[in-house]
């Protein structure tokens, strides 16, 4: 009986512990070789053929197709540089440079990555079509009221996640963060 | 008390097995990973021009709203295929990806450096079986070894503006996948 009783409770604690620790890992989209450069982040080997088994777990679960890494590289950015979480109703200037690629594409997504309805049926900026200063820096305004220039809008929703790809880069898996990689800025700059 | 100790112990590292188990397994039991989502639209070996995503719907997270998008589902079951996609305006590019959705392989327009991007896709099976005269013969063709009998092919071509994704769309309507007729498996 004591046998019995021993062995249901260690079982149990396997069980909680285990799909414990799953569940936290597939939620929280652990994988490793993180790459991140700002409030940025990136997992270059994810779209690869040595993806980690968490990175594998994650895109099955998710339903999602990791980008190649022949193909370009996906960035995120869940906060703003001071780590404060991206609002829908405050105003957010991404700003700077990019590191060089062919492409890039600026995309703004609700946290499971669908694009969030605005009265513009704008999701996004290409870096073609992007206003830019002398210098060859921008400045896009993530604002859930219409603003001169480059305006991302935001919808009004509570949060959101902003993904920079850029495409034929030659940033990957030994890109160390620094001068060869500059990720835009993101400050929020008012909030009501 | 030290005997319970111990159950709580072999527990946690039990634990950290079955956890390693579930996170291994979980690809291979998925049932709405991005190959399941893109099946009942894409039949096999065909290429498919994929829904842009809206705020509303759209066939997997995350997709760039600034591409446009066809998948080749393939199955290499009776014999390589043969994938010619003709190059957009500004940017395309064609990724492999096995039956888990596991990205192997990647070309772009400017590496493949022609206005059609060929390519050859075959297991490693079937690369060995070609004759050897027929690899030198074939250096100007790109051969692609799948590690997986069945996959995704997805061909993404980039809209620089919004104005831009109608010819983007039609031009990738001309993208082919099929397979080698077995007549020619040889030639």
């Amino acid at each position: 009986m004591r046998l019995l009783f021993g062995s249901l409770f260690a079982f149990m604690v396997a069980a909680l512990v285990g799909l414990g620790a799953t569940y936290f890992a597939l939620t929280r989209g652990a994988a490793f070789g993180a790459l991140t450069l700002g409030s940025w982040t990136a997992f270059p080997k994810s779209g690869t053929i040595d993806a980690d088994p968490y990175a594998r777990a994650s895109l099955a679960r998710t339903g999602r197709l990791p980008t190649s890494l022949g193909d370009g590289v996906f960035f995120a950015a869940k906060t703003d540089d001071s780590g404060r979480v991206l609002d829908g109703r405050c105003d957010v200037v991404i700003s700077g440079v990019t590191p060089a690629a062919r492409f890039w594409t600026l995309t703004l997504y609700s946290p499971d990555g669908a694009l969030i309805a605005n009265s513009v049926n704008r999701y996004g900026f290409t870096s073609q079509e992007i206003v830019r200063r002398a210098d060859g820096s921008f400045e896009i305004v993530v604002a859930p009221r219409a603003y001169p220039g480059n305006w991302l809008p935001t919808g009004g929703v509570d949060h959101y996640s902003l993904v920079l790809r850029l495409y034929d880069s030659a940033v990957g898996v030994s890109t160390k963060a620094g001068r060869e990689a500059p990720m835009p800025a993101i400050k929020t700059t008012s909030c009501p | 008390m030290m005997r319970w100790l111990l159950l709580l112990l072999g527990g946690a590292l039990l634990g950290g097995v079955v956890h390693l188990a579930t996170i291994m397994i979980l690809p291979r039991t998925a049932t709405h990973d991005a190959y399941a989502r893109i099946s009942p639209i894409a039949p096999v070996n065909t290429v498919v021009a994929l829904p842009a995503p809206t705020p509303d719907r759209e066939l997997m997270p995350f997709m760039d709203p600034a591409f446009a998008d066809a998948v080749c589902r393939y199955d290499l079951s009776k014999g390589p295929l043969k994938l010619t996609v003709p190059v957009s305006l500004a940017y395309t590019s064609v990724s492999f990806y096995t039956r888990y959705d596991v990205a192997f392989y990647a070309i772009n327009d400017r590496a493949a450096g022609r206005r059609t991007v060929d390519l050859d896709l075959m297991t490693a099976e079937q690369h060995n079986d070609m004759p050897e005269e027929e690899d030198v013969t074939a250096a100007d063709r790109l051969i692609v070894e799948s590690p997986t009998t069945t996959g995704l092919i997805v061909i993404r071509a980039l809209a620089t503006e919004p104005g831009l994704m109608p010819l983007t769309r039609n031009t990738l309507a001309g993208a082919q996948c099929r397979p080698v007729p077995p007549s020619q498996a040889s030639r």
